[in-house]
This record gives structure tokens, C-alpha cells and sequence, in this order.
């Protein structure tokens, strides 16, 4: 008590960093939002249409599902906004747009709040949601929209991962538009260029580590020397196409999905990119991104479990042990 | 190093990992330090650190002087507390202490007059054993905040094969600034300290430390380190990098050396002694006047603080005195601490006697005393990442709430020491230092079963 008044008590520390969860995931919407003027550009005005869905209806379900539950209300940290962008990233520009509502149901209501909400799911929302919706609407899933046609009248192409698959590498973008994303794809997957600034600034601004991306990356880059005998115009390919960077870079970060330790994070990221590759170069699909990230979600708590780091000083003493028995 | 003015100087062995760049604060690191006034009483509690509480010697009516022995106890791990006024002793009896605890303690009405005790003279050391026995009747403990008695450190038997002492100037809790001002100020006791400790105890090497954002401080220990009594150069000055807790015990056996002191044991079972650059210079202080420890040094500051203030005051000054030395609240205090902000603890009211060991009263307004708001965990690693020590903040939080002993155990919680780099590095606001205390509860509550 000083002058008849109560003091606060609490227990140390009574600094805190500035960092917050909403702070955060404002950081995440940041770094999308190249990609995203990337896509407008590519493909339209249409994407905005798709992302608004994505994002509001993501938004007023965590806002229900939070009521219902009774629990308290979660949209302020805006992580429901980086799943409706996330997930708006993973469809095809011209995917109708109550398909895309389902999608954020699913991804908030099921993958997320049924789970406990922020940081208790096991599996990513969008990448699940992706995964159902890729199963339940195959074909309107599969309509790949052709780059700049918007303009003129859109026309359905093929992209370049199923066409590097099929073996026909004529009609292949160049390089220059597989790096800015002049090619078919889902509306937030195709501008290399973009997802890159995006992810530097997350490292930068010390939101992701690069340990995951860089692995993941680094893994289906190695693989995909090797399947492709040294070709390098193939791994360019593989890198840029289909949804690796930003299954890599957004995706597989993914803090509630995704192993805490660095040498966890290595280890998920070579599983990511070794079951990415196994499944473009050997699976019927052409892309495997999704499905490589869903699994490794899974395996996430067994990564856990055997990549724990020591405690201070712990690996010495058991050293002294083990001479102490010798 | 790069930077100007490092040249000559160790960097650290092995750069420690995790810790936490926080906002220095050393608002005061141009204030001298200044006496405050002797005030009227002080209450000197028996128990004022880790070890066992010492038996009051006097009785209510004695007459006492500064350095007069009021206190001690033949246990192990204690020291001896003195009268740190003259005057009258007033009453024997209890007092909370800052943490709550009750303590048998001595309250000494002042006769304004400081006199000396008459039994005061310098120890007479001539080998190791008198060199200890006068740093235990010195009362000194760890000046750095800990408060563990200094003679038990010093202490080591020969088989423990100590090497190296590391003199710990980093001072890395913010707003404290008193380590400084102690190297600014009283750099003739480090001197004189460092080198005696050294030849007292057969330290092979000297290394002290401190951050690389206090270049006034790193002039002073550089010529110590740089001294021609170092003939053989065994004293060094090492400069790490400011992040906290680059000062723990424990990271400064590290950067020094390299060695990593195992769970549950202690520098000197890794051959090293720390010590606090002031504990340093009181030993050099006692050697010569045999005057023991009844008086520190304080970092008075905060927002609600009128005027900041270095301040040395009475062991057992009243709290509240100190703060109206300091011009009283500038602003409604909402947390009062004793110690850095980062460690220190926060008190419930200003009617405290001052310990042996606080190194800082801290007053706080509203807008710094109410921390973020308690959101859901987001599993973002920041806690493990920033734990000096390789924990996993969240998985203890998590296994404390459900008192999950098995899980507890494989933790290695603990190795924690509080640092509180977790708490505060976690986005969603988490009193994780709080779970960890739960976590060595329980742990503790499982042992004694």
C-alpha cells in the first residue's frame, strides 16, 4: 500500500517486449500482400473477389465459432485474415465463389476451432481446406486459368508442372515469366518474385526462421538435380512452379504446425521436401506441396519428441557419465 | 572487435545462446552516488538471503555502533549482519521481508551521530584461511543481487582444481546502474581488490567482464586488467555483447571459459569463481578499514520517481525513506521493485527495510506497471528460442497447468533461473516465469514425498 492505494504484484519479468500475436499476424498479411497485387495484376480483378471471400467468411467464422463455444472472441489477432488469404492463395482464380466460403468454413470451424482455436490445431487450416476442396470439387480445382487473358477472354491452360509432368515441355513459360509469375497456377502461387520479398521480410522482421523454407527448398532442389540428371532448367522449373514457395515460405512456417526447435524445423522441412518431391516425380498428381506439408504436420509431435534440445549443460554430465562407467 | 576502443580486450570464449535485447534504461548512469541522510531507524532483518537466518546478539536498550556485530549463527551457508547506524536498539521482533517472509529482525534507533564501533580494525590476513574468515566477518554476500555469502565461494577446497575468477561488471538487468558508478567512482577498491583476491586465493587467471555499451566503465577495467601488478598479463577484461542475461552466473562461466556448469551444480565445480565487481571492491574496502558491510548502493528509479537517484544508504533503511530522498512520486506509483526489472521482485508497500543485497528500488506509473494482455499461445518458439539456458518455456507452462510430474522431470526446468527472458519475448503475454516457479513447486513437492 503506498498512500492508501494497492500496488501492482506480479511476478517477474516487468518488462515485456512490444511483440504481439495480432502484431505478428499483421507482419504475415504484410508480407502476402505482394503476392497478392502480383496476382491481381496476373489474373485479374476476379482475385479480389476470391480473397474477399476467403477472408471475411474466415473471419465471421472464427467470430461464430468463438460465440458458440462461448469462448472469447479470437478475430482481433487476425490470424482467421492470414488463414482467408492463405487459403484464397490456393485456389484457382476462377473457382466459384461459395466453393471458396466452404473452404474457409472448413479450415476455421473444423481444422481450427474444433481443435482449440490459435496454436492448438495440429494440421495448417488452408492447406487442409485446400486438400478438402481439391477432393470434393476436382474438376473446378483443376481450372487453371491462363496468365493476362483477363484482358482479352479468359482461357483455361495447363500449368506448368502438369505439363512438365505429361512430358510436354513445348509452350513451357520462360524463365523471366515463371519468375514473375506470368504463368497458370493458383491466384498466389506463381510470382516467385513476390512470395521471395515476402519472405525476407518475414525473416527480417524475425517472424519466421528460415530454417524451414531453406530446407524445404533446398531439399526438392537437390532431388530434383538428381531426378533430372543435372538439368538445371528442370529444377528452375520445379522450384518455381507449383506451390513450393509458398507452401515453403507461408505454408510450412505455419508456428501451431510446425516444430519449435531449429533442428525440428530442419528436420520437417527436408521431411516436407522429400515427400513434395516424391510425390511431383512419382505420384499421379503433378503437385504434392499440400499433401507434403499436411503429413509433416502430423509427424510434427515425433519431431518434437526427438529433436528436444538439451538443457544447459545437461550433454556434459551425461559425457561424465558415460567415462564415470568406462 | 571491430569497434574502437576494444582493442587488446578478450571476446567472449563462447558466445552464449539465447537472451533478449531489452531497452537499456541507465537514466542514471551520470549521477554520482550520494549518502542520504541517516535516518532515523533502520530495521536489519536476520534473514536477508538464501541460508540460514542469524540469531540476534543485542537486546532492546544496548547501545550500539556502525560495524557492531548484532547478528550470527554457526550454520554453513550465513553471514554475519552488523549494525549498520549507532544508536539504541528499540525493539526485537518480527518484520515481513520483501518477499513475504517473516524474519526476526533489529530495529536501531539512529543518534544521527554514525559513530564507529569501537572494536573496528582492519583484519590481519596473512594466509588463505585468515583471508576467508575476514570476508565471512565481513558479512559480505553477492552484492549483484543473489545475496549469497561471498566467503563460501571463496571457500573451494584444492581438489576442486579453481582456475579462473570471473569478475562479473556487466550489470545487463536495466535502469541499474550502480555496478557503474562503482567502477567510475571507487576504481582504486577494484584495483586493489581484484589483485589481492587473486594472490590471496592463487587464481591462474583473472577475467572481467562487461558489456560493450559502457565504454566509460571499460577505460577503468581495461587499466586494471592492463596494471603492471599483472605481471604474468593474467588478468583480462572480456566484453560481451549487451543482452541480457549475458551477467547470469552461469553465461559468465561460459563466455569466460567455455565451460558450461552443469544442472544443479555450481561454477566451482567447473573451476570458476564469479564474483560482482562490487562485492570485489568491498573486500578491498574491508581489508583496509575492517569497516563490514552495513551501507550499499541503490539505482532509485522509474517513472514514477521524481528524481533518479544513485543513492548508498544503511542496510536496513526504511523503503519509503529512500523514495522521499529522491524527491518522492512524480506520478501515481502503480509496482514498486526491489532489484531490475527484469528479476526483481515486485513489493506489495514501501514500509521495507533495504537488504544486503537489492541493488535497486524501482517505481513504476500505471502505463509501465500494467504488462500486455494474456492471450492464447501460438506455439511461435520465441520462449525456447530466447531461453539461455535450452528449455522450452511452453512445454513446462503446459505440463506445470496439468501438474504432470513425468512429463515435469524429462523438462529439465530445473536449470531455470529466472531470467525471464521467456516472459518476455512471448507474444501472447504469458507469465511464464511464474509457470516455471509452479513447475520447480511441483517438482519439489514430488521430492519430499
Amino acid at each position: 500500500m503506498v498512500n492508501g492505494k494497492k500496488l501492482v504484484v506480479s511476478a517477474s519479468p516487468h518488462l515485456r517486449s512490444t511483440t504481439t500475436t495480432t502484431k505478428i499476424m499483421l507482419d504475415v498479411i504484410i508480407a502476402l500482400m505482394p503476392a497478392l497485387a502480383a496476382s491481381i495484376v496476373i489474373f485479374g480483378p476476379r482475385v479480389l473477389a476470391v480473397t474477399a471471400t476467403t477472408v471475411i467468411t474466415a473471419v465471421l467464422s472464427e467470430y461464430i465459432a468463438r460465440k458458440v463455444m462461448k469462448r472469447n472472441n479470437t478475430i482481433g489477432d487476425l490470424s482467421a485474415v492470414v488463414t482467408g488469404l492463405l487459403l484464397a492463395f490456393n485456389l484457382p482464380v476462377s473457382i466459384p465463389l461459395w466453393i471458396a466460403a466452404v473452404g474457409s468454413i472448413i479450415a476455421i470451424i473444423v481444422v481450427k476451432q474444433f481443435f482449440g482455436g490459435i496454436g492448438q490445431n495440429f494440421a495448417n487450416p488452408a492447406i487442409t481446406a485446400r486438400i478438402i476442396l481439391l477432393l470434393s470439387f476436382a474438376k473446378k480445382m483443376g481450372d487453371w486459368t491462363a496468365p493476362l487473358s483477363w484482358r482479352t477472354d479468359a482461357v483455361s491452360t495447363a500449368t506448368p508442372l502438369a505439363s512438365l509432368a505429361s512430358g510436354e515441355t513445348e509452350g513451357l513459360p520462360s524463365m523471366l515469366d515463371m519468375f514473375l509469375g506470368v504463368r497458370a497456377g493458383s491466384l498466389g502461387e506463381t510470382c516467385a518474385l513476390a512470395l521471395i520479398v515476402g519472405g525476407i521480410y518475414l525473416v527480417a522482421r524475425k517472424v519466421i526462421s528460415p530454417a524451414i523454407p531453406l530446407s524445404f527448398i533446398g531439399t526438392v532442389a537437390v532431388i530434383m538435380l538428381i531426378a533430372g540428371k543435372g538439368n538445371l532448367e528442370f529444377v528452375a522449373y520445379q522450384l518455381m512452379g507449383g506451390g513450393l514457395l509458398l507452401g515453403a515460405i507461408f505454408m510450412a512456417t505455419d508456428y501451431s504446425t510446425s516444430p519449435i526447435s531449429f533442428a525440428g524445423k530442419i528436420v520437417f522441412g527436408i521431411g516436407c521436401g522429400i515427400l513434395a518431391s516424391l510425390i511431383r516425380l512419382f505420384a499421379s498428381m503433378p503437385e504434392g506441396v499440400s499433401f507434403a506439408i499436411l503429413i509433416m504436420n502430423l509427424l510434427v509431435p515425433h519431431i518434437e519428441a526427438l529433436t528436444k534440445p538439451k538443457p544447459f549443460g545437461t550433454v556434459k554430465e551425461e559425457k561424465t557419465k558415460e567415462a564415470a562407467a568406462k | 572487435m571491430a569497434k574502437a576502443g576494444f582493442d587488446g580486450v578478450l571476446k567472449a570464449v563462447k558466445k552464449v545462446r539465447g537472451g533478449v535485447k531489452v531497452d537499456h534504461h541507465k537514466n542514471t548512469a551520470e549521477k554520482e552516488v550520494v549518502r542520504i541522510p541517516v535516518p532515523s531507524q533502520v530495521t536489519i532483518p536476520m534473514q536477508q538471503h538464501i541460508g540460514a537466518p542469524c540469531e540476534p546478539l543485542v537486546k532492546v536498550g544496548d547501545e550500539v555502533g556502525v560495524g557492531q556485530l548484532i547478528g550470527d549463527t554457526d550454520k554453513f551457508v550465513s553471514a554475519p549482519i552488523h549494525a549498520s547506524v549507532s544508536g539504541k536498539v528499540t525493539a526485537v521482533g518480527n518484520v515481513k521481508l520483501p518477499n513475504g517472509v517473516m524474519s526476526t529482525a533489529v530495529t536501531i534507533e539512529s543518534d544521527g551521530e554514525m559513530r564507529l564501533w569501537e572494536g573496528i580494525e582492519p583484519p590481519k590476513v596473512k594466509t588463505k584461511e585468515d583471508f576467508i574468515k575476514a570476508v565471512r566477518a565481513s558479512g559480505l554476500v553477492g552484492l549483484g543481487g543473489a545475496g549469497f555469502p561471498t566467503h563460501i565461494k571463496l571457500n573451494f577446497p584444492p581438489e576442486k582444481n579453481i582456475d579462473t575468477l570471473v569478475i562479473n561488471a556487466a550489470e545487463c538487468e536495466p535502469y541499474i546502474t550502480v555496478d557503474y558508478r562503482e567502477c567510475i567512482e571507487n576504481s582504486w577498491d577494484i584495483l586493489s581488490g581484484v589483485y589481492t583476491i587473486k594472490e590471496m586465493l592463487g587464481f591462474k587467471r583473472v577475467v572481467i567482464a562487461a558489456e560493450d555499451n559502457k565504454p566509460e566503465a571499460f577505460k577503468v577495467l581495461k587499466n586494471i586488467a592492463d596494471h603492471e601488478l599483472d605481471k604474468d598479463d593474467e588478468v583480462k577484461l572480456m566484453v560481451l555483447e549487451s543482452k541480457y542475461p549475458q551477467g547470469a552466473e552461469k553465461m559468465m562461466v561460459q563466455s569466460a571459459t567455455g565451460r558450461k556448469v552443469p544442472p544443479g551444480k555450481l561454477p566451482a565445480d567447473v573451476g570458476c569463481v564469479v564474483m560482482n565487481v562490487a562485492s570485489v571492491a568491498f573486500v578491498a574496502r574491508y581489508l583496509k578499514t575492517g569497516k563490514p558491510l552495513v551501507s550499499r548502493s541503490l539505482t532509485v528509479d522509474g517513472s514514477a520517481i521524481a528524481q533518479p537517484k544513485n543513492v548508498r544508504v544503511p542496510v536496513g533503511t526504511n523503503i519509503g525513506e529512500i523514495i522521499d530522498f529522491c524527491g518522492g512520486f512524480s506520478a501515481e506509483p502503480c509496482k514498486i521493485l526491489t532489484g531490475g526489472p527484469m528479476m526483481g521482485l515486485a513489493i506489495v508497500g514501501t514500509d521495507l527495510p533495504v537488504l544486503k543485497q537489492n541493488n535497486a528500488i524501482l517505481a513504476f506509473a500505471k502505463d509501465d506497471a500494467i504488462l500486455k494482455k494474456e492471450t492464447d499461445c501460438i506455439r511461435c518458439g520465441r520462449c525456447a528460442q530466447d531461453c539461455p539456458m535450452s528449455l522450452v518455456p511452453t512445454n513446462i507452462a503446459n505440463a506445470a497447468k496439468k501438474r504432470n510430474v513425468d512429463a515435469l522431470k524429462k523438462t529439465g526446468v530445473t536449470v531455470c533461473m529466472e531470467c525471464g527472458s521467456c516472459a518476455f519475448a512471448c507474444p501472447a503475454g504469458k507469465p511464464l516465469v511464474q509457470y516455471m516457479r509452479l513447475a520447480k513447486a511441483i517438482l519439489r513437492e514430488e521430492g519430499n514425498k
